[in-house]
């Protein structure tokens, strides 16, 4: 950055160190404005354009007046990109598309528009061999593209106050002073000037509606996500949405409809599972809905793991023993022919067992640990974790009883009945053919609802007010009166519970249970490490944070499969990276927020004004 | 029982009843004796104040109080039954504290963190959360409805929504006692509740204990205020070296010589220029001062005295006071009509034991 030379003026004048430029300083703001709308709408028109003369790359994108794969994202960023440039424009129309105003929305929509649109790009150059392989659309589409970006790079912004390079410290330190400048004013480039607008009073009617909507754009998303077919597709999608995604809540309409959802929460949540619920009947096949519904166990099992980690604070490293524990007693019960009992309970019996043999496990664990403090817990729970797989393989009847099977596990678990609704039938509802998978789907959507109604009734109450306040200063709970491990110990045992009623409909899913399934740490999610991670990386305490984290983790591996082994190293440098940047996890808590970003609230001056 | 201004029945004796009695209370840790054999009463309607050096054993003796330590030897009753060895179960029997450092829940809410100090108080567990059914309802209002009394009372009503970790210290500190007020304790224990204030917040924190007092609350509170302790305290103990040396009300610890000795040390043995004649000990002189502007009076020499002379100095003295412990608080009874003066409640009667 220009720090030594716009320093003497900053001492002397303050005023024009605060000057409006864009990071592009030569383009004059009118300019850059129309360079970005005529980039966005040019890129828009482009996506009707072939781009490359073969079918050979995925998605075909091939054909005039039809956009395919990958050009439907860059589509949907090029109108973005349109559409926040016509409301920056102040457009009658289109100015309620960015509620929180600048121009801060339209820089990340132009970004988002440019990483999709050079992504593909580059993807037809690599995977045929040169950008010879373009048609003239893919190179019009490009420079489009790049043209909007540097328009919005060039429009103006509040610059931060640059701080002085101190003369006497060692070009390593003044190197990164002016690192640090750099990143500060590249940060406030893409800052929001203003919170968003309250909405205007609406009649509930109409909030509902758009409530209704923005659930609608959330299940199309989540949709499209788990319906991509290659690897480009959905890496494009993982680029399209992350980066969209911020820009439209830089333009504060996210924040425009949390309000809204908080005002209506209970049926925002109902709407919100209603759109769960429609997932099945969007998809033609039960491919994506086998996706679904191990997406949705490894959720409640996340959102579970929630109540121990994110509201009481108790570190469980071993938590996907519970889920085993929970599957292997509802195997046990389910008639299989493998289970050395040969009893089989009804659903409501089985999952009775499964929950409350997790339960009484979990109660064993935590009664002898809970009473310490620190990270002893975190040690047992990791070696119950093990001790659960490791006995569950010896009780194979020749290293110990004969009980699970050992290593091949209980094999051949039939499918549920209930009331005489057979789960491995297809069923025809509508005109829809819903197939075993679907059924397991609401099933196990019936079971999350459970969840999160034990997650909010227990976290909004004297019992969860108590484990917050153990998590925050368990000296200081003790003296307000609370029995910590009491409050701790049916924290640990509910978790344990919730994750076995999960476990009990994962054994009838999975066919087979066996000890493998339930790992520490392994490339297939549902695992100690992967729940942990979802729940650090959707937000701690919150309800929709280890949901989306969930996905996630589920999705990207299973997605990007040409990873391979370099899957758990790319999730280990991701899981740094969002420590490091965004610490309060994807859906931040508000209160986390507060308490990781206090700093970036404080004037920026103090940090080194006495060096 | 000496009677500061505010109570207006006061001559009509509201005390008596004894809310906490603590016997012979010994901490040792290993080695290291912590507290040795404190006996401290305080009786309902009261206001007693502790004090001493640093490190001689205030807060220790606190935490025994509250069952954070489990004493060696000597027992701690409230109202008559012996405290339970756990700090929830004395929060239940109904102590409530402050702790020197501020210990709030910072990322929870100020009204949670009231709704937090009332848990003794609810008794709806978890499936009563799950099903919330009316009894539930009318509990959660309950207390949310007397949690916000509370805030009234500090003066944070408006704030009610706001993170604890963001208010201002003063207010952090009062929210801290409207905490310990939700438990709707018998005797409240603060402890420095005004360190790092400045006067005018001195002032109102006093003005809050006065009216916690007026509710019916006894309160023992630790501070290193002078000023603010002799102002507010019905009688103070002096704590040094983890005993006692002496308790009565302010005038009489302010002229005792050997508390102003553990303050300040020895300094007639210890001046250089008066090793030669000894003079006598300047000590009673300043007996209208507080002990605290002594210390700017005394020679630099003089309070620079070696921690060693007050530790040979101090067991002789308290053993001394042992055996008269007992008697003050009986004989405080007698009803004094006290002058209506706040800022020193002189009350000869109750400390004449102690001046011997």
């Amino acid at each position: 950055m220009t720090t030594i030379s716009e320093n003497p003026k900053a001492s002397t004048a303050p005023e024009p160190a605060a000057e409006a430029t864009g990071l592009i300083g030569f383009v004059p703001e009118k300019a850059a404005r129309a360079l970005t709308l005529g980039g966005g709408v040019l890129t828009v028109a482009s996506c009707f354009l072939a781009w490359t003369w073969t079918p050979r790359f995925p998605g075909d994108l091939t054909y005039y007046g039809s956009p395919a794969g990958l050009q439907m994202q860059v589509l949907v960023t090029g109108v973005l990109t349109a559409l926040f440039a016509l409301s920056s424009y102040g457009v009658k129309g289109t100015r309620w598309l960015t509620p929180a105003g600048g121009d801060s929305a339209l820089k990340l929509a132009a970004l988002a528009n440019f990483a999709i649109t050079w992504f593909t790009v580059g993807a037809i150059s690599i995977q045929l061999g040169g950008p010879v392989n373009l048609e003239p659309g893919g190179a019009v589409v490009a420079l489009a593209s790049l043209l909007a970006l540097l328009g919005a790079l060039a429009l103006p912004f509040e610059r931060p106050k640059v701080l002085p390079v101190d003369p006497e410290d060692t070009s390593w330190d003044q190197f990164k002073h002016r690192a640090g400048n750099g990143w500060a004013s590249f940060r406030a480039a893409f800052a929001t000037t203003g919170t968003a607008r309250r909405l205007p009073t609406m009649h509930s009617s109409v909030e509902i509606l758009i409530i209704a909507g923005v659930l609608a754009i959330a299940l199309g998303v989540f949709t499209y996500g788990v319906g991509t077919e290659y690897d480009e597709l959905f890496l494009g999608f993982l680029i399209t949405a992350g980066l969209g995604f911020a820009a439209v809540s830089k333009s504060g309409l996210v924040a425009q409809a949390t309000q809204l959802t908080s005002k209506h929460q209970n049926l925002s949540i109902a709407g919100a599972f209603t759109a769960a619920a429609l997932f099945p009947f969007t998809q033609t096949d039960d491919q994506y809905a086998t996706l679904g519904v191990y997406i949705l166990i490894f959720a409640t099992v996340a959102l579970g793991l929630n109540i121990v980690v994110g509201l009481a604070g108790l570190l469980d490293l071993g938590y996907v023993a519970f889920l085993g524990v929970g599957a292997y007693a509802a195997a046990l019960v389910s008639g299989a022919p493998s289970s050395p009992f040969g009893v089989h309970f009804p659903f409501w019996a089985a999952i009775l067992v499964g929950a409350g043999a997790s339960l009484v496990f979990g109660v064993l664990i935590g009664a002898p640990t809970l009473r310490l403090r620190g990270d002893y817990l975190a040690i047992v729970t990791l070696g119950f974790g093990e001790i659960f797989r490791i006995a569950v393989m010896n009780t194979d009847g020749t290293s110990g009883p004969d009980i699970t099977n050992g290593s091949n596990g209980i094999s051949s678990i039939p499918n549920l009945n209930i009331l005489g609704f057979d789960f491995g039938a297809a069923h025809s509802i509508a005109g829809f053919t819903i197939g075993r998978f679907a059924n397991y789907f609401f099933l196990m959507l019936l079971i999350m609802a459970v969840v999160v109604l034990v997650f909010r009734r227990s976290g909004d109450s004297r019992i969860g007010r108590a484990w917050v306040a153990i998590r925050e200063d368990e000296t200081a709970a003790l003296a307000m009166g609370i029995n910590g491990f009491r409050v701790k110990l049916i924290a640990f045992a509910l978790g344990a519970g919730l994750a076995g009623l999960a476990g009990t409909v994962q054994a009838h899913v999975t066919y087979t249970v066996t000890p493998e399934q339930y790992l520490f740490a392994g490339p297939i999610p549902p695992n100690s490490a992967f729940l942990l991670a979802a729940v650090v990386l959707g937000g701690m305490g919150t309800m929709s944070g280890p949901l989306v984290g969930a996905s996630l983790l589920f999705l990207i591996p299973n997605k990007l499969q040409f990873m391979g082994e370099y899957q758990l190293f790319a999730f280990g440098v991701a899981l740094i990276l969002l420590m490091r940047f965004r610490p309060e996890g994807i859906i931040a808590n508000r209160r986390n927020q507060l308490e990781f970003h206090e700093k970036d609230e404080t004037p920026a001056t103090l940090a080194k004004a006495g060096a | 029982m000496t009677t500061t201004t505010k109570t207006a029945g006061a001559t009509t004796a509201p005390t008596g009843e004894t809310v906490l009695d603590a016997r012979g209370v010994t901490m040792r840790f290993g080695g290291l004796t912590a507290v040795r054999d404190v006996n401290l009463t305080v009786n309902s309607g009261e206001i007693v104040g502790l004090i001493g050096p640093n490190g001689a054993g205030k807060t220790t003796f606190f935490n025994c109080l509250t069952g954070l330590y489990v004493p060696t030897e000597g027992e701690v009753r409230y109202k008559g039954t012996v405290l339970p060895p756990t700090s929830y179960k004395v929060t239940d029997a109904g102590i409530a504290r402050t702790f020197q450092n501020i210990r709030l829940f910072h990322n929870m809410t100020v009204l949670e963190n009231v709704l937090v100090g009332r848990h003794t108080r609810m008794k709806q567990g978890l499936w009563s959360a799950l099903l919330r059914l009316p009894a539930f309802k009318k509990a959660e209002a309950e207390a949310s409805k007397r949690a916000m009394e509370l805030l009234e009372f500090i003066g944070l009503q408006d704030k009610a929504q706001h993170l604890a970790k963001n208010l201002p210290y003063g207010e952090q500190r009062k929210l801290e006692i409207a905490r310990a007020l939700a438990s709707d304790p018998g005797l409240i224990l603060l402890d420095e509740p005004t360190a790092g204030m400045n006067p005018q917040e001195t002032r109102a924190a006093e003005e809050l204990i006065f009216a916690i007092r007026d509710m019916g609350i006894a309160v023992l509170v630790i501070e290193h205020d002078m000023r603010f302790i002799f102002n507010l305290c019905d009688r103070v103990a002096v704590l040094v070296q983890g005993q006692k040396l002496i308790e009565g009300d302010s005038q009489t610890v302010q002229s005792d010589e050997r508390v102003i000795a553990a303050y300040l040390g020895e300094p007639v043995e210890a001046a250089p220029a008066a090793a030669a004649a000894p003079a006598p000990a300047p000590a009673p002189a300043p007996a209208e001062d507080e002990a605290k502007d002594a210390a700017t009076e005394e020679t630099p020499e003089a309070s620079e005295t070696p921690e060693t002379e007050e530790a040979d100095e101090a067991p002789d003295a308290a053993e001394d006071e042992a055996p008269a412990d007992e008697a003050p608080d009986s004989e405080d009874e007698t009803p004094e009509p006290a002058p209506a003066s706040e800022d020193t409640p002189h009350d000869p009667a109750s400390g004449k034991e102690n001046d011997a």
